[in-house]
């Protein structure tokens, strides 16, 4: 394999200001990779056909001496969830098949502004419901470091991508983990922001009030780079912050974990989390008090009923949301046979258009908003929502971040939890707290289980508009680890070449 | 449609009080709409544009698109809920109101449910009888108006029956405030009036705030009435419909009245009322029934997660009171003062809802006796004639311009009287009028010496009456001539003229 893909977006990025490689190489080199292992990996629903385009755009551009940003001409993988131009936007569900939006979704914008190289859209669960992107209308992916395994979800496409070399570094959205859980089981980074830190403009939304866009990459630094890029107010976005935020790429710089006081959540750290899981969890932070930081224990009580409000409110707001897809405007279009009223074409449509898991949540969210039960459902839910964020002042009053286990478990099986949709929502314990309370998260490598030898994350999580303390104790601790592993966790990572026999018909949609 | 059993209308009033709940919706006429930058076609800057032209990805709900709230609309709203004499919430949220329909892109309705932006105010009504009524609003809130659809192949125009539908989405996000009343009780055989004299108020105080155009026939006012009635001396309310597409004046009175005269007959055959939407019929004069109507529907409104709440300062709410203008009853007498106009002659001008037409006018350059008579006399009968309102017919600037042609001495009353009817089909302003129909009097006294002439010398036995002294005979020579002008002259001037003439 070529080793332009295996340079992190920051050493690339490098190399392309100092002229030692042109974007149209790196892109081509990474669309090569995308062609070889894609079919065995099915991170990708969409190439982008005009990526050589815009590479040779920006080389150009370098060449007539025009004042570039550090991640100009790197390739980037975009999350399918974020509307583009020039480039179908499904959200991973059939009723969207198809569908070129006539506009760029923010962050889409950011990144092209900044020189950055679309390479594709990525696989997600459809409207990003779900932890294993199984959900996804047009088939699973697969894990990298073992393609029988789920990538994680929602962003599974995105994760695996980065994890597999097919891109350096990708957008994806987290609602309730679909960036951290997905980058726990593939050895990446991933990184929630404050909610309101990145424009919501063009995300196409499962649950308004928690969905947030963030990066996702190999490397602390890299998300760093990508979040100062897609990070700011965005007038087409009332819940976007106004405040400038600080440079994230310097606090990982400058990352110094001393006198850090870092809060373990006691109940995130019980025996329902893997022996693995919770042994890389531990040595990691014993890694960084060595290092200076301050270990100590919290305790959030109302952690304990955070998912039951997430699946009231997430479904509730989704099917809001959702319904919008009734073959009206845009999109897929059912006809009855024999013709029918429109009444009768919205319901066809919807039916044939949404997949199981999509008709779930929207049956709950229906469910949980109606009248005579809004307030035993919805209300309470919101209320547990407020005791979720009093937990988290209550101990960010004593620590500067939180740390837990990202998710309870290493990557399970493909099929595994298919037919157990709760076993499916408790993946999300551990990540779905920040989404309920805004507050930014991190998910970083913390090295491989012993029992599996699959990757394993660790989650920071910091006080809302203090994502800069994420990037702070993330690259402190990743520059530890990969000192203690000799070179980053995905090295660690089986040859992905070995297996394009195995390719599938799948393939690129 | 079978045609419902009315009761006598005094009859009805005496055996059943009617409670009346008025909704009217007013369209703000903001340069962009109430959640997208897209042009407002309820601002007449836009009017009548295209369908499917005035449009972004927020009016169409397209995947990903966020609305954001426009601050105009809001300033407008607060500056209408002072007027309405309401308290202003400090805070107050939208809502998403969720149901199925086509006009309505995002399938949901962005409106305010339980945390409106004003509530708790009144609004002093006068009716034509000199009754002054004080109507209680119960809250006035913000929210978007659904886009417009065509149903193409029925003969109904409604969509049962129809082939297909056609959507048009410029109005959709189209800024709204809906006032709610409070049930009103006690107005009897007033109701209907009272309903008339309630929409004209509010129209007067939306327009004297500039922040809508309110023209019914547009859209931009529209009312929804409720009616129910109980048996005298009952405290409990009947049950009630509310009767939709009630899109003038007079239709609301008309409307009221035939609610009342409908529920009476079903109430006094021992029938019960359903509760219900009903539509109202302009050609007919009656109301069908729409769809059933519970007070279970469920919209399954939940706090709108795309939105901040709107917290309007203490110190914008405060300017905006300081900037409005006079209540409606202090202006009305203020502006009878000034016109110096009989009891009768302004209560005509209240009573058509003609007062803004009639002040604007005279703002454009009009006397108060002119823009009177055009409005309250020309335009009230052909707005009669076509069951409409005569404000939907011409604008003050073209009967201030009507009014100074003939003040020129360009149009004699008759001819103004035409060109008016110009002005009503929409074929311009009244100068393009004249120019276009050639109606100007004819004020070239050699063309009426001809004219004169040929009619003295056709009637010769006038002529000789005329040098007799008979001045009077003159008539039947001037009639002749103003023929033969085809009414293009002053008969003042023809006068003159035919004496001098005859004398000659």
């Amino acid at each position: 394999m070529s080793d332009l893909i295996r340079l992190s977006a920051a050493e690339l990025g490098a190399k392309l200001a100092s002229g030692e490689v042109s974007s149209v190489e790196a892109t081509r080199a990474h669309l090569d990779r995308i062609a070889a292992v894609d079919g065995a990996v099915h991170a990708f629903l969409h190439v982008n056909e005009a990526a050589l385009d815009a590479a040779s755009d920006i080389d150009r551009r370098r060449a007539a001496g025009e004042e570039l940003g550090p991640l100009a001409g790197v390739p980037i993988a975009i999350k399918d969830v974020l509307v583009t131009t020039g480039m179908p936007s499904t959200s991973g569900s059939r009723i969207l098949e198809g569908w070129i939006p006539p506009y760029d979704a923010t962050p889409v914008r950011k990144v092209r502004e900044a020189g950055m190289v679309p390479l594709g859209k990525t696989n997600m669960d459809e409207f990003a419901m779900g932890s294993s992107t199984e959900h996804s209308a047009y088939g699973p992916t697969h894990n990298p470091w073992d393609l029988d395994r789920i990538p994680g979800g929602s962003g599974g496409g995105s994760a695996a991508a980065v994890a597999a070399f097919e891109a350096p570094i990708a957008l994806g959205s987290d609602t309730g983990g679909s960036i951290r859980q997905p980058a726990h089981v593939t050895g990446t980074v991933g990184v929630k922001p404050t909610y309101g830190g990145v424009s919501r403009y063009g995300s196409i939304a499962l649950a308004s009030s928690l969905d947030q866009v963030g990066p996702v990459s190999r490397t602390v630094l890299d998300s760093a780079l990508l979040h100062d890029v897609i990070a700011g107010h965005d007038p087409l976005d009332s819940t976007s912050i106004s405040d400038p935020w600080p440079s994230m790429a310097e606090a990982v710089r400058r990352a110094d974990v001393s006198g850090l006081r870092i809060g373990v959540v006691k109940e995130l750290d019980t025996d329902g989390f893997q022996a693995g899981v919770r042994s890389r969890f531990h040595e990691a932070l014993e890694l960084l008090e060595r290092n200076g930081a301050e270990i100590v224990e919290v305790s959030t009580p109302n952690f304990e009923y955070a998912v039951a409000a997430y699946y009231l409110i997430m479904p509730a707001e989704a099917s809001s949301n959702l319904a919008k897809f009734d073959s009206v405007r845009f999109g897929l279009r059912v006809t009855p046979e024999g013709g029918g009223t429109v009444e009768q074409v919205m319901a066809a449509t919807r039916e044939a258009g949404f997949g199981p898991e999509v008709k779930r949540r929207v049956i709950l969210g229906t469910y949980a908003l109606s009248a005579g039960y809004y307030d035993a459902y919805y209300g309470s839910a919101q209320k547990v929502r407020t005791l979720v964020q009093r937990d988290f002042d209550a101990a960010f009053a004593n620590v500067d971040v939180l740390a837990t286990p990202t998710a309870p478990t290493t990557a399970f099986r493909l099929g595994e939890k298919l037919d157990d949709p709760l076993a499916m929502y408790l993946n999300d314990v551990a990540t779905i707290p920040a989404n309920l309370a805004g507050v930014p998260g991190i998910s970083l490598p913390a090295g491989l289980a012993p029992e599996d030898g699959l990757p394993v994350g660790i989650q920071f999580l910091a006080p809302a508009r203090e994502d800069a303390r994420l990037y702070n104790v993330g690259g402190a601790l990743e520059a530890l680890l990969v000192d203690r592993w000799g070179g980053p966790l995905l090295n660690q990572a089986p040859d992905l070449s070995t297996h394009e026999l195995k390719a599938t018909e799948e393939g690129v949609v | 449609m079978a045609r419902a059993a009315l009761m006598d209308f005094d009859e009805a009033l005496e055996r059943f009080d009617p409670v009346i709940g008025l909704e009217v919706h007013v369209e703000l006429n903001t340069t962009t709409k109430m959640f997208s930058s897209a042009p407002n076609p309820a601002n007449s800057a836009f009017h009548g544009a295209e369908p499917n032209t005035l449009i972004t990805p927020v009016c169409l709900g397209l995947p990903g698109s966020l609305p954001v709230v426009n601050g105009t609309a809001v300033r407008y709203s607060i500056s209408l809920g002072l007027a309405l004499g309401c308290e202003i919430a400090p805070s107050s949220r939208f809502a998403r109101k969720n149901y199925f329909y086509p006009d309505l892109a995002k399938n949901y309705q962005i409106s305010q449910y339980d945390e409106p932006i004003a509530f708790d105010g009144s609004v002093e009504v006068e009716l034509e009888n000199g009754r002054t009524f004080t109507v209680p609003i119960e809250r006035a809130h913000m929210e978007e108006d659904a886009g417009k659809l065509t149903h193409v192949g029925g003969s109904t125009g409604r969509i049962q029956g129809a082939e297909y539908s056609l959507v048009d989405y410029n109005r959709a996000g189209v800024p709204l405030v809906e006032i709610v009343t409070r049930p009103i009780e006690g107005a009897g055989a007033d109701a209907p009036a009272l309903a008339r004299a309630y929409v004209s108020t509010i129209r007067d105080i939306v327009l004297s705030l500039g922040i809508s155009e309110a023209r019914m026939e547009r859209g931009n006012l529209r009312c929804d009435a409720n009616v129910s009635l109980r048996p005298r001396g009952e405290q409990k309310y009947g049950t009630r419909t509310e009767t939709k597409n009630v899109n003038s004046m007079r239709s609301i009175e008309r409307a009221v009245r035939y609610e009342i005269q409908r529920q009476a007959a079903i109430l006094a055959g021992g029938g019960t009322i359903t509760q219900e939407t009903r539509h109202w019929h302009e050609d007919t004069g009656t109301t069908s029934a729409g769809r059933p109507k519970s007070d279970a529907d469920d919209y399954r409104y939940f706090p709108e997660p795309d939105l901040l709440p709107v917290e309007p300062t203490a110190e914008l709410i405060d300017e905006l009171r300081a900037a409005l203008p006079e209540p409606p009853a202090a202006r009305r007498r203020r502006l009878k003062g000034e016109w110096g106009f009989t009891d009768l002659e302004f209560q005509d001008v209240v009573n058509g809802g003609l007062l803004v037409e009639v002040a604007e006018t005279v703002a454009a350059g009009a006397s108060p006796a002119a823009a009177r008579k055009w409005w309250t006399g020309e335009l009230t009968r052909v707005a009669n004639a076509r069951e409409t309102d005569a404000a939907s017919l011409a604008s003050p600037a073209q009967v201030a311009e009507l009014a100074a042609l003939v003040d020129e001495g360009v149009l004699t009353d008759r001819l103004a009287r035409q060109v008016l009817e110009g002005v009503a089909a929409g074929e311009g302003s009244p100068r393009e009028i004249v120019e276009a129909r050639g109606l100007a009097v004819v004020s070239d006294d050699g063309a009426l010496i001809a004219a004169i002439d040929d009619a003295l010398a056709s009637q010769p036995d006038v002529l000789a009456k005329i040098r007799d002294g008979k001045v009077q005979a003159a008539g039947a020579v001037i009639g002749a001539v103003m023929k033969a002008m085809q009414g293009k002259a002053d008969a003042a001037r023809v006068r003159e003229l035919v004496l001098e003439r005859a004398q000659g």
